[in-house]
């Protein structure tokens, strides 16, 4: 740790050890204390994670190894529990809202779940360090994902002659009471994408909601509040096809688990609520820049081997 | 909770286009997230008041992980008779996990009285990379 590039970070960890009398006595701390850090660590993720849509499980696998010190593959398996309690949370809104497309959803789920079991395989063989190594890279891309999200240039795509005839062409609601129909395209590109993203969701413990919205939103052309909700819809099942591979491995320690699958439900459940309310440009820009921040730190800790 | 589940699949028999398939599915997700998170927040407060005055387990290394006892579904039922809450917890979080694999058994079976063989294919597909997931050893 110390990086001089991301000390603070290193700084709120020994801040947070301060409490419990220091990272090296670490028993000092008592549990009830540790089970609330983590508690109110969590709940800060999914608050912000909801809040600018970007879901809270992509900085809890940093918030737990860099900040609490927690072990690369027991901060995995506590965000990915998370992922599918916040995930099927909101998704439930969004079906009965009537965004999500089941067959969509259903259809990229072969390519998510085939990924997410190569991806929690390859999580087993893969040493930690690079784990953090590629955690951060994938901290950094999504980062300037979003940054570019807001400039995007808009240019035709022809629909894919498979829309129809695989059942994928949907209607929605379209905000003014009516629906509005929608078409798909490049479909192979898209299912090629959520194989990608169901592969990274198994090999870190995230749900990968960014790399899914991109294939829907980008590649295929839904309707964006059509891929955002089947998203949210699909990595609940994702999550939960590895989450069998890592509980098997013992990757799901309970007392890490429950504190923060609680803290990030609870807190993407107000975040939620005050979706509406809040400025989220000037949120969005603090988010990017904390995930930039996580992600040069993991990938330092792996590199340096500390992760 | 459980009659909800039943009446809202009763229902759905009836007539189950896609409206009311979405509706059912809603339903399944918040019945999920909600037991599970009781049955954690449960197991949760059980676990701390159970351990008066320790510190947390140290997790800086992994070192086999989670013990077998909870990891084999029969030593698990064992200590959930125990009253373990460690246990509990556990069973929290088998119910989450079990919640998004419910979701794709209710879609198939309403693909199947759409009489929608090709999403029938489709879904036992998914359900089967889960399953693979959940008991295959390796």
């Amino acid at each position: 740790m110390g990086h001089p590039l991301v000390g603070w970070v290193d700084g709120g960890g020994k801040w947070l050890w301060g409490l419990g009398g220091g990272r090296d006595r670490m028993a000092g701390m008592s549990l009830v204390l540790f089970s609330a850090l983590l508690f109110v660590g969590s709940f800060g993720a999914g608050l912000l994670g909801a809040l600018t849509g970007l879901g809270g499980g992509v900085v809890l696998v940093p918030l737990l190894t860099l900040v609490f010190h927690v072990d690369m593959r027991f901060a995995m398996g506590a965000s990915l529990i998370s992922v599918i309690a916040t995930s099927s949370g909101s998704a439930a809104a969004y079906v009965r809202e009537g965004f999500s497309s089941i067959r969509i959803g259903m259809f990229l789920e072969v390519a998510t779940t085939v990924g997410a079991i190569f991806g929690a395989f390859l999580a087993g063989k893969v040493p930690t360090r690079t784990l953090a190594i590629i955690f951060g890279v994938v901290l950094i891309y999504s980062a300037w994902l979003t940054w570019q999200h807001s400039r995007r240039a808009e240019e035709a795509v022809p629909v894919d002659p498979w829309s129809d005839k695989l059942r994928l062409s949907g209607r929605c609601p379209d905000g003014q009471g009516g629906e509005q129909n929608y078409t798909v395209c490049n479909i192979g590109g898209g299912f090629g994408m959520m194989a990608v993203a169901g592969t990274l969701s198994g090999l870190l413990g995230i749900g990968s909601g960014a790399v899914k919205v991109l294939a829907m939103d980008r590649v295929m052309r839904l309707p964006f509040k059509v891929s955002t909700a089947t998203s949210n819809f699909m990595i609940g099942v994702t999550a939960a096809t590895s989450a069998g591979v890592y509980l098997r491995r013992g990757y799901v320690d309970v007392g890490l688990a429950f504190p923060v699958m609680l803290g990030v439900l609870a807190g993407s459940v107000l975040g939620a609520r005050f979706l509406v309310k809040t400025r989220v440009k000037v949120l969005r820009n603090i988010f990017i820049l904390v995930i930039s921040a996580m992600g040069v730190e993991m990938v330092v800790n792996g590199w340096l081997g500390k992760l | 909770m459980k009659s909800v589940l039943t009446i809202t699949l009763g229902k759905a028999m009836l007539r189950l286009d896609d409206r009311r398939m979405q509706l059912v599915l809603s339903r399944l997700l918040q019945v999920g997230v909600l037991s599970a998170s009781v049955v954690v927040l449960v197991g949760g407060v059980m676990y701390l008041v159970g351990h008066p005055g320790a510190g947390p387990a140290d997790l800086r290394v992994f070192t086999g992980g989670t013990p077998m006892s909870l990891r084999e579904p029969g030593l698990l039922v064992h200590r959930l008779m125990a009253g373990d809450a460690a246990a509990l917890i556990q069973v929290g979080i088998l119910i989450l996990i079990a919640t998004p694999i419910l979701r794709v058994v209710f879609a198939t079976i309403g693909f199947v009285r759409e009489r929608d063989r090709l999403y029938v294919a489709i879904g036992l597909f998914v359900l089967g990379v889960m399953m693979l997931g959940l008991f295959k050893s390796g």
